[in-house]
């Protein structure tokens, strides 16, 4: 039993960190109506100036994190302007394309700074192990469940409690009655990428201390996170964490209990998850439908 | 000097022109209505007037050029339009959808009041606020949408056929409260409707569009009498 709990502790871990790129792609698919796939690497940038910062600045690393949100938002921003706004009344796909051709570019710009080498990306959180009654736990592993679950939290309070929020979620969801509003409704999509560039460097620093910091380290972590938004519900903010926590879980407890599944399975596992929901339940788990009455 | 003039406004959408060069004017506290049939470009001087169609002209609101601004700026002026189809946020709560009309202002203390001073004009919008916009019928959205206006503190209201697809109680209902919004309150009002007879009971002055130009103005009660619009659209 200790040994259930503690693969449940470990795949929270995962699953926290899937949560909160999952919700920046929940994020700009509800504004923009796309798929992100640069998202993974905008986390993934961030992190290595959160390293630079650390290991060239000789900042701390807590100093550094809150740096990096601050220097991802600014970046989300620039991304929605420069690189976004141009195509905005294209299709969506175009749009898409764009994004794929973004990861391609930080990607590669990455590799150009920094190397292409692995580097070695510290962790805030002491690597010891406390025992809760027979239950052996990676502090760690705590730490990443507690800094991402933060993180989700203050950006639901932030829609659901302040008028910024509302003045976001209300130009997601109809842009052009939200400008006879005067919502400035460019403005709160711009808002919105930052905040997403920011959840995506959270994901980028936790995921890092557990791998190993190189340009592509973020990809496999992206497909965890499309999966389960997916499984949650991609327009759901709160179905695509729990379907993140729900996928995390599920790998751990499958990775060991069913043997010849293996390492090498996990992430098959997670995309035949990711198809069978879409032929099962677009909608998700959690999605739900909206009432209208015409 | 009037509150809104609009003088010599051509609007296009793509290549197809829907406003020919209308002029027109409303008064600080008066009601004015625009009748014609479908497609004569009533909606469109809306859209016009909130920049929301390409547009070209003069169009002075308060006494500034307000052509080629953006729409979330003009609103920002205090022009609140309730569009065709009345824009409620259908998954977001009707209490969301009312404080939205207030969402950009600055003096939280008078926009709680002006949330106040609205639910008393839509005692059933008050009584609604916990449930999901989607979920009211089309007289109770309409009545969301002109709260949701009314939050906004407009100097100028527009509103898209308000009758639209409303049982006859509810358009009487939902006309009482416009004409005591502008008759006892003063706000100045603009309104495009298609049942003309009810809109000329409301309202001061009516312009009669054709084809995108103005084929007619007058007061409502000269307009009442006129043999060419009972004809054409009071039918009798």
């Amino acid at each position: 039993m200790a040994n259930f709990f503690q693969h449940v502790v470990a795949g929270l871990a995962n699953g926290s960190i899937y949560a909160t790129l999952a919700l920046a792609l929940v994020l700009i698919h509800r504004a923009t109506g796309i798929l992100n796939f640069a998202q993974g690497e905008m986390g993934m940038f961030a992190t290595y100036i959160a390293w630079s910062l650390i290991n060239t600045a000789g900042m701390t690393y807590w100093l550094a994190f809150a740096i990096t949100l601050v220097i991802a938002f600014i970046g989300g921003v620039g991304v929605h302007q420069v690189v976004i706004r141009p195509f905005a009344h294209r299709s969506e796909l175009t749009v898409v394309i764009v994004t794929i051709a973004l990861l391609g570019i930080l990607n590669g710009a990455a590799s150009w700074i920094w190397s292409p080498q692995e580097k070695f990306f510290q962790s805030p959180f002491p690597l010891r192990v406390i025992h809760v009654g027979g239950v052996a736990i990676n502090i760690q592993d705590l730490g990443v469940i507690g800094v991402s679950f933060a993180c989700v939290t203050v950006v639901f309070l932030l829609f659901r409690f302040t008028r910024l929020g509302l003045q976001m979620r209300a130009s997601a969801v109809a842009p052009e009655t939200s400008r006879l509003l005067g919502i400035r409704v460019v403005a709160m999509l711009s808002i919105g990428w930052g905040l997403a560039a920011s959840l995506s460097a959270v994901a980028g620093m936790m995921a890092a201390q557990a791998l190993v910091l190189s340009p592509n380290y973020m990809l496999v972590v992206l497909t965890y996170a499309f999966a389960a938004a997916v499984l949650g519900g991609i327009d759901s903010p709160v179905g695509a964490v729990l379907g993140s926590y729900i996928l995390g879980v599920g790998i751990s407890l499958l990775t060991e209990y069913v043997g010849w599944l293996g390492v090498s399975l996990q992430l098959p596992v997670a995309l035949a998850v990711l198809l069978i929901v879409i032929l099962v339940r677009p909608a998700g788990l959690f999605g739900h439908v909206v009432v209208r009455r015409v | 000097m009037p509150l809104l003039e609009l003088e010599g406004v051509e609007a296009a959408y793509g290549p197809l022109k829907a406003l020919h060069g209308i002029s027109l004017g409303v008064d600080e506290g008066q009601a004015v209505a625009i009748l014609g049939a479908n497609g004569a470009g009533k909606t469109t001087t809306l859209r016009a007037i909130s920049g929301t169609v390409r547009t070209q002209g003069e169009i002075v609101f308060d006494g500034k050029r307000i052509v080629g601004r953006s729409t979330e700026s003009i609103a920002r002026h205090g022009i609140a339009h309730v569009p065709e189809g009345r824009g409620i946020y259908s998954e977001l709560s009707v209490r969301e959808n009312v404080l939205l009309g207030g969402v950009t202002r600055r003096d939280r203390k008078a926009v709680k009041a002006d949330v106040a001073r609205a639910l008393t004009y839509f005692p059933r919008i008050a009584e609604r606020m916990h449930q999901q916009a989607g979920t009211l019928s089309g007289g109770e959205q309409q009545m969301l949408a002109l709260a949701r206006a009314l939050v906004s503190h407009p100097r100028l209201l527009l509103l898209d056929e308000p009758s639209l697809g409303l049982a006859p109680s509810f358009v009487s209902g939902l006309y009482g409260i416009i004409r005591k919004l502008n008759q006892e309150e003063g706000l100045s009002v603009l309104l495009v409707e298609q049942n003309a007879k009810i809109a000329l009971a409301s309202v001061q002055y009516a312009y009669v569009l054709e084809v995108g130009r103005v084929a007619l103005h007058a007061t409502s009660g000269e307009l009442e009498q006129h043999e060419g619009v009972r004809a054409s659209y009071l039918g009798y």
